[in-house]
């Protein structure tokens, strides 16, 4: 059911242009209950099987809906949680199950954005002690010393430098996003995983991030895995979309296809969910014309209990006998583009 | 009509107390007529103007949709509409006349009378304004029982419809299960059949979809759509996200730092806007319905503090065009005045130059997404 694309680990890719290869990925977690007797009563089958891999410089949007796994997949990759199966490999290395200790030196490398910008910093730390947080707990000794580095990472992200000495509750949202942005950047990490980084912001300051991001990524060639909700924040920011349903990877494509050509019913759904900033028609009696959407029903399953096989199929208007017995697997329809679907759309008939 | 059957009690008591303000009657017909509309709230850091003069009418059957960031004042004037500042601090000035009755100086009792009744709000976050520790059904029956002189059976029949109504899959059994239960969309649901069980004549939904999945905010959006069509109430539908609003609103009300910046039709507004920070908020968002430009542009600097609202213009920090009015801007308050039939904006700048300016904007915009997607196709 993976996609061949594993090296083993400690071989070095031979193409050393891809910078992260996810296989296999999964996380389950036991549901217990009792006290004295603690028992499993269920599992939570967040993440399961997920394989993609990310090139160095560019940028893969992971999408879905709440529950679909993308913060534990993001989670995992940073390996902030441990994964229940699979094989995550950074760099020629397979970093899966490295301990605390062997990770430190890696976490300079991978580096993490927030979505909350008001609870991912410390009320009681000033700017400067967040921001310098890095470097002392790399122990790292910068050139010009701690504050100067700071003072520049600051100006980096657009922060005024002489706000060192300020505390996070005298910053807006954006500001304090940026601070967050500019703590990710003390250590020149190569890959960053940013979970979120927008959607708790206000439009006009939202867009100041997105191009922040942007200019950061090719002044300093970072490789970023950005997750979110909204899927036209993802087309703006991600050189390769990941669709996620329910723990499952459903749809792996470059941006221009997904959005042209998304195949997966559910992508296909999703895309049309999105409401458009353009006035519907006004019919002949002064009323609004709907728009043509495909129209899901129902709520996410609980991954509790997903359903088999498929798991799309309970929602899904093309699904038929062979989706509620037998899983799709993920499949390259055209070049780049990986779908699992039985039943994709936008296929030239087979 | 139907909407007013069981008011004849608060109808004869109305009349037996004269109301305070029968010194100005409501200058339109239409069912809402905001005018001047002042909210304020003293605190120890000064006087925080959270709405500052608004003023807007809205029409039965029709959805007015009021968009601005995060303090811009929409939450505040949404409350301000349900009598919900009553018992604070606030300071409510201005005139607020549902149905040519005045809401602002009217009692505390009439407008408790009139609230979940005639006016009724859909909250943001479902799962904080539904009580858990009673029923869906019985949450839903309550405004029902109050309002109307009906028997707890028949108040929770009529729950089980206002479920089904609202696309609840078994509604008999669903109506005695409690808030956690439910998924988020479902609780959103029961939160529209809560506001609309008395068949109100104005429904406020503050972010109705803005906790919800893009999936389930196409269905609620559908649903509040049909269901007005079928109760022919007059919506308010508060929101940051433009998507939304072109979807539902007929006018729209673009607010920023507690005033307004922009009224007219959606069409006014996503066509031919005239405000720079409606051009600011268009340019801003990502589009999907355009080919892909490679920057946003965004506005720059961020909202302002509303106890330190910058003299003129509250915009003019952050507005690029602030320098081609001869310093007006700066410290003259731009009155709101039409720039086309029923489209109001709160400018200095003048209308020629604002078509111009937008014409440029829009311009420029699509050929940047267009030279963008070519330079990707090759």
């Amino acid at each position: 059911m993976t996609t061949p694309v594993t090296e083993p680990a400690e071989v070095p890719a031979p193409a050393s242009d891809t910078l992260l290869t996810v296989s296999g990925l999964t996380k389950h977690f036991p549901v217990n209950r009792g006290i004295i007797f603690r028992r499993r009563v269920g599992l939570v089958r967040s993440v399961d099987d997920v394989s993609f891999d990310v090139a160095r410089g560019e940028t893969l949007g992971i999408v879905g809906e709440s529950g679909c796994g993308k913060t534990t997949t993001a989670r995992m990759l940073t390996r902030l949680i441990e994964p229940t199966a699979g094989q995550i490999i950074f760099d020629g290395r397979d970093i899966t199950h490295l301990r605390a200790g062997a990770m430190r030196p890696l976490r300079r490398e991978v580096q993490m954005i927030f979505q909350d910008p008001y609870s991912s910093l410390n009320p009681r730390h000033t700017v400067g002690s967040i921001v310098s947080a890095p470097f002392r707990l790399q122990k790292v000794k910068t050139e010009k010393g701690t504050k100067k580095s700071v003072q520049e990472l600051l100006e980096l992200v657009g922060l005024n430098p002489e706000h060192y000495n300020r505390y996070p509750h005298e910053f807006s949202g954006g500001q304090r996003q940026r601070i967050g942005i500019a703590r990710t950047l003390a250590l020149r990490p190569k890959l960053i995983v940013a979970d979120e980084p927008v959607s708790a912001l206000d439009v006009s300051i939202q867009a100041q991030v997105v191009n922040l991001l942007d200019d950061l990524q090719s002044e300093l060639g970072l490789t970023y895995v950005i997750i979110a909700h909204d899927l036209s924040v993802i087309r703006h920011v991600a050189n390769r979309v990941a669709v996620m349903y329910l723990g499952n990877l459903v749809e792996l494509a470059s941006r221009e296809d997904l959005y042209k050509r998304p195949r997966h019913p559910y992508t296909v759904a999703l895309l049309s969910a999105v409401p458009l900033p353009e006035p519907a028609k006004r019919t002949a009696e002064g009323g609004r014309e709907r728009r043509e959407r495909v129209r899901l029903v129902g709520d996410v399953p609980s991954p509790l209990n997903p359903p088999p096989a498929c798991r799309f199929h309970t929602r899904c208007w093309k699904a038929q006998e062979v989706c509620r017995t037998e899983p799709p697997p993920l499949r390259e329809l055209a070049p780049g583009h990986q779908v699992a679907c039985h039943f994709p759309e936008n296929t030239p008939a087979a | 009509m139907a909407l007013w059957r069981g008011r004849t009690k608060g109808a004869a008591r109305d009349a037996a107390a004269p109301t305070v303000t029968d010194e100005s009657a409501p200058a339109t017909s239409a069912m809402l007529d905001v005018q001047d509309l002042k909210i304020h709230f003293p605190t120890d850091d000064g006087l925080v103007k959270a709405v500052d003069g608004i003023s807007f009418t809205l029409d039965r059957g029709k959805t007015l949709g009021i968009v601005g960031e995060s303090g811009s004042g929409k939450s505040v004037t949404s409350l301000g509409i349900m009598g919900l500042h009553h018992g604070t601090n606030a300071q409510v000035s201005g005139k607020i006349w549902l149905d040519g009755e005045e809401l602002i100086a009217a009692s505390a009792a009439r407008v408790r009378e009139l609230r979940g009744d005639k006016v009724a709000m859909i909250f943001q976050d479902p799962l904080s304004s539904l009580h858990p520790y009673y029923t869906v059904g019985y949450q839903i029956a309550e405004a029902y029982l109050i309002h109307n002189k009906v028997g707890k059976k028949a108040a929770k029949q009529h729950a089980v419809d206002m479920l089904n109504r609202v696309g609840i899959p078994n509604p008999q059994t669903r109506v005695d299960d409690y808030p956690h239960q439910f998924s988020g969309g479902m609780r959103q649901r029961a939160m529209i059949a809560m506001s609309l069980s008395c068949n109100p004549e104005l429904l406020i939904a503050d972010e109705p979809t803005t906790a919800l999945d893009v999936t389930v905010q196409a269905q609620i959006l559908d649903l509040m759509a049909d269901l007005q069509q079928e109760f022919g109430s007059a919506v308010i539908i508060i929101t940051h996200d433009l998507g939304v609003v072109a979807e539902l609103a007929d006018d729209i009300l673009v607010m920023y730092a507690g005033r307004m910046a922009e009224y007219g039709t959606s069409e006014d507004i996503f066509d031919r806007p005239a405000h720079p920070y409606a051009w600011g908020l268009l340019g801003s968002m990502p589009r999907m319905d355009r080919a892909r430009s490679e920057r946003l542009i965004p506005i720059p600097g961020t909202p302002p503090s509303l106890i330190n609202v910058p003299s003129g213009c509250p915009f003019h920090p952050r507005c690029a065009y602030a320098a081609n009015t001869n310093g007006k801007s700066f410290n003259e308050v731009p009155p709101l005045r039409a720039v086309g039939p029923g489209h109001l904006a709160a400018c200095h700048l003048s209308t020629d130059e604002q078509r111009r300016i937008w014409g440029e904007l829009l311009a420029a915009q699509l050929s940047a997404a267009d030279s963008d997607q070519q330079r990707e196709d090759a």
